[in-house]
């Protein structure tokens, strides 16, 4: 065959506006919108607080960070299938509370796994009910939302405080200067960036929120990877409610309301398409890092929670409009 | 309306893909656009439409410039066009398609049904198609009827200059009759029609003038009696196309894939076919008539309800597509789109889907064996531009987009190729190409069932030929000893 027939690709070339940042033949513009946010944010901060740059305000931060990351990335797992899950904040408080409740009794293993194996039948029947029977994921997790909020109430109406040290150690332990909660949080992201990017299971979940059909005409079972999908954001957000647990030595029934919302931000700050197929992990935790730093620097100036919430919600529409002009349209 | 187009350009951010088009046409007339693809076609009907501005050059309507700065602006000025990929709304009447905005009103403001269906109906009829009922929601026609639906909305508010983008591009039989009937009704009212195809053979029939784009540029205006299908192919390609088809001498091998009385309620019924290695079959049937339901069904995307399907040396039917790529099945779907390539990613991601599982280094991919076999397979297929594996999918031109998925299904290995109307949409240089390769795989001894509503390739590019008509299989016959007019009466069901 030959190469005269060549057909130059329309869209490759085409409708690029604004001056765009390229670095090694990769267009790195987003990327670098978010780090110099990031460290704006920071920066302001540091100049701005006596408090910010404080090893205990700098601890706390990275402590804080760990629910809002583990949920991220199982949400963003599920967002990449064309999915959402709008239960994890319940998941967090369920798996919380039971295992609070058995560390009294069990020894701190089985504890520690009943939390997480409940995030992961949770999350199993989610994705069950969406792959096989075909209910649209909205519904189904919202349902998921308040039947496993109320299960949580169901096996306790008050808040337990486990009082075992070895289990509060798990959310105040540091390896370094790094509390351990954190390493664990990063330690996720880093498999699950690995996961989504060089195994066979991440690259189908992506192209499946790409376009399902083309998926399984390819010969791949898409139901079990949606399903795997939903798997994981509920064993994501079991992990998170054990380390709450342990980090805050109490667990309320009423914890982790509206959790949900700041991990879709954060993968929406991040570029993921609510459509599926699009958002990375890497941009996900710079979503992470981002939703961190705002409530943060809120805090810090002590500005009233009622607004820190408008003032979130308005920096996230400021956030994705820059990332929507940004966007090269093909 | 005559319409004038003068040293048009258009730039897309840096990139001109118009060098200065010059076309004119008057009321009346058929002018008939071709050109291969990313000849700057599409980008020409854009302009036409109102839907993109022109970066230099002028558009005049009887004599008048004119700028059109919207797809409405163009509608007021009586331009309208079908677009090729279809606008419908699946959940609303024929009715509410064809009227949405312009509805007849009763005193109050409500909608007059009655009066609205009649409408809808006189619209119909007005384009030979009075037999579908506008009640129906339009996703519930075939893609046929629906592609008609398009015109006759686009002839609601009767334009005086229609464009048309591939049309016939679904169309078959009676329904292609009555699509060229139309158009001459539309010339006899005074009506430019703006025809633009890949089926030079219509183009031939239907056209008053010719006009021919490459890479941008008007390259030759002529006439259908000036001009033949040879010289417009070399004409778009910028050589010469001696011949389309290659020279089939099949060598037939052992059978590969037998399908017996297989049946799938309301889609086709006790279908019975033997490929062999080293054969190319096509399968020929009119829109509707269940060649591509029942290439899904014998590649286990759906289940059949009787009937059986083997392959040589194995245990018979697949329940998942899984199953039939794992026995040496491959289904290159007609909907390049919509089931073909997953268009948000890379080209490399899309070429590898097939074989995830089979190029990993313990858990994870291997990343060099990878890039290796993409590169492979973008280098075989000449897939261009040619450093495009990263490229998002969607950003390839059609052709490059039919390769890419090709090679997706090449790299599984198949043993029994099918192929469901590869060519749709695909210039002409692409197909011969496209009829090279599938010829070369053949006489490695592949089998290939070939699906195509194309007469002309469907005889020219394979052995032997099976003829479906309503779920049946009315015919079957050598493909160098049947002419066209036989195989097309088997597909309508009369007697031969």
């Amino acid at each position: 065959m030959t190469g005269q027939l060549a057909e130059p690709a329309p869209a490759a070339t085409a409708g690029r506006r604004s001056p765009r940042l390229v670095v090694g033949g990769r267009d790195v513009t987003v990327q670098a919108a978010f780090v110099t946010l990031i460290v704006l944010l920071a920066g302001t901060a540091a100049i701005t607080s006596d408090t910010f740059l404080t090893p205990a305000n700098l601890t706390n931060l990275l402590k804080q960070m760990v629910t809002t990351g583990l949920l991220s990335f199982g949400m963003l797992v599920v967002i990449l299938t064309g999915g959402i899950d709008l239960s994890v904040g319940s998941v967090v408080a369920f798996s919380g509370i039971v295992t609070a409740g058995l560390v009294a009794g069990f020894p701190i293993p089985v504890a520690l796994v009943v939390g997480v194996a409940a995030g992961i039948g949770f999350g199993l029947v989610n994705g069950v009910l969406v792959a096989r029977f075909g209910l649209a994921p909205f519904v189904v997790t919202l349902a998921a939302l308040t039947t496993i909020r109320g299960l949580a109430f169901v096996y306790s109406e008050v808040p337990i405080a486990p009082e075992d040290p070895g289990f509060l150690t798990l959310g105040s332990a540091m390896v370094g200067p790094l509390p351990l909660s954190t390493l664990i949080m990063l330690a996720v992201f880093l498999a699950g960036g690995v996961f989504l990017s060089r195994t066979p299971a991440g690259r189908s979940i992506i192209a499946i929120g790409g376009n399902a059909e083309t998926v399984r005409l390819a010969g791949i079972d898409v139901r079990r990877h949606v399903i795997l999908a939903y798997t994981i954001s509920g064993a994501c957000a079991g992990l998170a409610g054990i380390i709450l647990t342990s980090r805050v030595g109490i667990a309320q029934p009423s914890v982790g309301v509206a959790f949900e919302l700041d991990a879709i931000a954060a993968c929406v700050i991040g570029g993921a398409s609510l459509a599926g197929g699009r958002g990375s992990t890497r941009a996900t935790f710079g979503g992470v890092l981002v939703l961190v730093l705002i409530n943060n620097l809120l805090n810090l100036y002590g500005v009233q929670s009622f607004w820190q919430q408008v003032l979130k919600g308005l920096i996230i529409i400021a956030v994705i409009l820059v990332q929507r002009t940004n966007r090269v349209r093909a | 309306m005559n319409l004038e187009l003068r040293g048009v350009r258009k730039d897309y951010g840096g990139v001109r893909v118009l060098h200065g088009v010059d076309l004119a046409g008057r009321g009346g007339e058929v002018l008939a656009v071709v050109g291969a693809n990313g000849a700057g076609k599409s980008t020409l009907i854009k302009i036409l439409a109102g839907a993109q501005p022109m970066s230099q050059g002028e558009m005049r309507l009887d004599g008048e410039r004119v700028e059109l700065r919207s797809p409405h602006d163009a509608h007021a000025r009586g331009i309208r066009t079908v677009y090729q990929e279809l606008t419908l709304v699946a959940q609303l009447s024929v009715t509410e398609n064809l009227l949405m905005g312009n509805f007849p009103r009763r005193r109050g403001g409500l909608i007059d049904w009655p009066a609205a269906h009649a409408r809808a109906k006189e619209l119909l009829e007005g384009i030979g198609f009075g037999a579908i009922d506008p009640r129906t929601p339009a996703g519930r026609l075939s893609v046929a009827r629906q592609q008609m639906v398009e015109i006759a909305k686009a002839l609601v508010d009767e334009p005086r200059v229609l464009v048309l983008d591939e049309p016939s591009a679904v169309l078959a039989g009676t329904d292609l009759q009555a699509l060229f009937a139309l158009i001459g009704r539309l010339r006899e009212r005074g009506v430019l029609v703006v025809y633009v195809s890949h089926r030079l053979a219509e183009v031939l029939e239907l056209a008053t003038s010719i006009v021919v784009i490459k890479d941008g540029l008007v390259i030759a205006t002529t006439e259908p009696a000036r001009t033949s299908e040879g010289e417009l192919i070399g004409l778009m390609a910028g050589r010469r196309l001696e011949q389309i088809y290659p020279d089939r001498r099949a060598e037939r091998g052992e059978a590969a894939l037998s399908v017996s009385r297989l049946s799938r309620t309301g889609e086709f019924q006790d279908v019975s076919f033997t490929l062999h290695a080293g054969e190319i079959v096509g399968l020929f049937g009119l829109v509707g008539s269940g060649r591509s339901e029942l290439a899904r069904c014998v590649f286990g995307a759906e289940p059949a309800t009787s009937g059986r399907v083997g392959v040589a040396g194995g245990a018979g039917g697949f329940r998942t597509p899984g199953e039939a790529i794992a026995a040496g099945l491959a289904l290159v779907t007609e909907d390049r789109k919509g089931s073909g390539l997953v268009l948000g990613m890379s080209v490399a991601d899309n070429i590898m889907l097939t074989t995830l599982r089979a190029t990993t280094r313990g858990p994870l991919i291997d990343v060099g064996l990878r890039r290796r076999k993409v590169a492979e397979m973008i280098d075989r297929l000449d897939i261009q531009p040619p450093q495009c594996a990263s490229m998002a999918a969607v950003n390839l031109s059609g052709g490059n987009q039919q390769k890419a998925v090709l090679a997706k299904w090449l790299l599984a290995g198949p043993r029994v190729l099918i192929l469901d109307e590869p060519t749709r949409g695909v210039d002409m240089a692409t197909r011969v190409e496209i009829y090279r390769m599938i010829d070369g795989l053949a006489r490695e001894g592949l089998s290939v069932l070939l699906i195509s509503s194309d007469l002309t390739e469907v005889l020219g590019a394979t052995d032997r030929v099976l003829v479906m008509n309503q779920g049946r299989v009315t015919g079957e016959a050598r493909s160098d000893q049947v002419t066209e007019d036989e195989v097309l009466t088997y597909a309508i069901g009369r007697a031969a």
